[in-house]
């Protein structure tokens, strides 16, 4: 995929999770009041309201909560890319992200959900962020 | 009985076609309404309350009175996708219990199908926000967050796509025996419109990964309109009442460690049914949203006919269809599947509901007195909502 859709800006909630991006890191919000950890980013906390989240790198590694191989989509980006694997990850520290799972031979039979996974950085043909998609370890 | 009987529906119409090119959905929301009214055997001016999902071409809160002509002393413009219609009824009902309007309208037009709105694969995230910023560059689908939800329910109960196959199946049994949703299926160009199997549903192409062609509803044109009305109103009326008894409302979405395979009606239908002091095994219709058979299966056991993790064994059982027993019958027009889905079907649920408590359904359940409305509007597997409403004959 070598064109995706890129997040917009300014949007100062995942401005700062999409910087660390660049620099090849997965972050996300942990409460200092309650420990909640908190994703998608945002500025108060899911649990208690407070607005004093601080940003913690992840070390990307987590398990397939769910996905589902997609073979139709109509968005130019994807339209011709042939069947790709959606999917929710459950990350170590705590927080679920959306993601594709790619580098596998066959999508359709080859992933299963509980599935060990590690964050990749994809560069992207145009666009100013690499996006983080997931490989099998 | 106990039951409060404050406000009934007493007014329907469902716009008959489902390839509407040269009409506007205005047009329809307006020919809808009219309908209803004389249905009901009220008129124009009556209307106080307006209930609206910001659907048709420059209506809304600000348009659709307009375009209208009418004054109501209630606007109530909740937008929560194809639960919208359940929840507008949630709010009449408390409007007139509270007398603040006597007369409600909830009204439904879309052109989905002739403007080719590409509402299952064209993508559903756009940008610029908390949330679309960090799902744009994964190419979800709207079928694919459901299928997402498919998978866990697979992995963590054992369920097939066989037995999600039996809902389509029921539900094509349905829409056969209902002229409008055959001469649907005939204008949008279905292959093969006839009764199906659980292999056909199976040969049928997927489209993300496990839900099949055959699993997922249609997109047509289409909508519809119905009036509700306060007790005394619901005196004068042309037809028997059709009593709203209860309703709830809740919404759920994506959470750190959540389980997908609960939706909002888990929080929404044991408030309805409390409000409404009957129990799901009382309830003779359910009518659930499909807009695909997972989301059918996840709502019934979120409804209470079966345990969490039981649906595909509750569905293999045939229970589903008009003319079966051991639980109420689903999706009796041929639901979203096979007869109407313009993008929001919530409306065309309290529809169904009201011919089948009225003993005017196609495929009517004989001596049918309870039904069951819940609509899940967004995305199953994301942010949704669900409005579960209670409805009883006279
Ligand atoms: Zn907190």
């Amino acid at each position: 995929m070598p064109d995706r859709s890129m997040p917009q800006f300014p949007e100062p909630d995942t401005s700062p999770f999409w910087e660390s991006v660049k620099n090849e890191q997965l972050s996300y919000q942990q409460c200092n009041v309650c420990n909640t950890v908190v994703f998608y980013p945002r500025y108060a906390c899911s649990s208690c309201g407070s607005g004093e989240l601080v940003w913690k790198d992840s070390k990307g590694e987590g398990e397939i909560y769910t996905y589902s191989v997609v073979r139709q989509n109509r968005n130019p980006a994807f339209a011709d890319l042939g069947a790709y694997v959606l999917a929710y990850v459950d990350l170590d520290e705590g927080f679920r992200m959306m993601t594709n799972v790619v580098g596998i031979k066959n999508p359709l039979t080859d992933i299963k959900i509980g599935q060990r996974v590690k964050v990749k950085f994809e560069k992207q043909e145009s666009g100013e962020f690499p996006v983080p998609v997931f490989e099998l370890i | 009985m106990s039951q409060k009987r404050e406000s009934a529906i007493v007014g329907i119409h469902e716009y008959p076609k489902r390839y509407a090119p040269d009409v506007s959905a205005m047009d329809i929301k307006a020919i809808s309404i009219k309908a209803a009214l004389d249905d009901a055997g009220l008129s124009w001016s009556d209307i106080d309350g307006l209930y609206d999902a910001q659907d048709g071409e420059g209506g809304g809160g600000l348009g659709l009175a307009a375009y209208l002509g009418i004054k109501p002393t209630v606007i109530d413009t909740t937008s929560v996708g194809g639960s919208s219609y359940e929840f507008h009824t949630a709010h009449a009902m408390r409007d007139i219990a509270s007398g603040k309007c006597n007369v409600a309208v909830l009204s439904y037009g879309s052109k989905a199908a002739s403007l080719r709105t590409p509402i299952g694969t064209g993508g559903v995230s756009g940008g610029g926000n908390w949330q679309a910023n960090m799902e744009a560059s994964y190419g979800q689908t709207l079928i694919s967050n459901y299928a997402m939800v498919a998978h866990r329910h697979m992995h963590e109960y054992g369920t097939t796509s066989e037995q999600l196959a039996q809902i389509s199946v029921s539900t094509r049994h349905h829409a056969m025996r209902n002229p409008q949703a055959v001469q649907a299926m005939t204008d949008l160009q279905f292959e093969g419109i006839g009764e199906i199997t659980v292999e056909d549903v199976l040969d049928s192409r997927v489209i993300a990964d496990p839900l099949h062609l055959l699993e997922c509803c249609m997109v047509s044109d289409g909508g519809g309109a119905l009036i509700i009305v306060s007790k005394e109103i619901a005196e004068k009326t042309n037809k028997p009442p059709v009593w709203l008894l209860g309703s709830g409302e809740a919404t759920k979405y994506r959470e750190n460690g959540g389980d997908i395979t609960t939706s909002a009606g888990a929080q929404s239908a044991p408030i309805a049914f409390s409000e409404a002091g009957v129990s799901p095994s009382e309830i003779d219709i359910a009518m659930v949203y499909d807009s695909f058979s997972i989301t059918v299966a996840v709502c019934l056991e979120d409804l209470g006919f079966c345990a969490k993790g039981e649906a595909g064994s509750y569905i293999g059982d045939g229970k589903l269809r008009y003319d079966q027993p051991g639980g109420p019958a689903l999706n009796t027009d041929g639901g979203g599947l096979s007869s109407n889905h313009p993008g929001m079907r919530g409306l065309f649920l309290l529809l169904e509901s009201v011919r089948q408590l009225r003993g005017e359904s196609t495929s009517q359940v004989e001596n049918a007195k309870l039904a069951v409305a819940h609509g899940n509007g967004g995305l199953l597997g994301g942010n949704h909502t669900g409005g579960t409403i209670i409805l009883a004959a006279d």
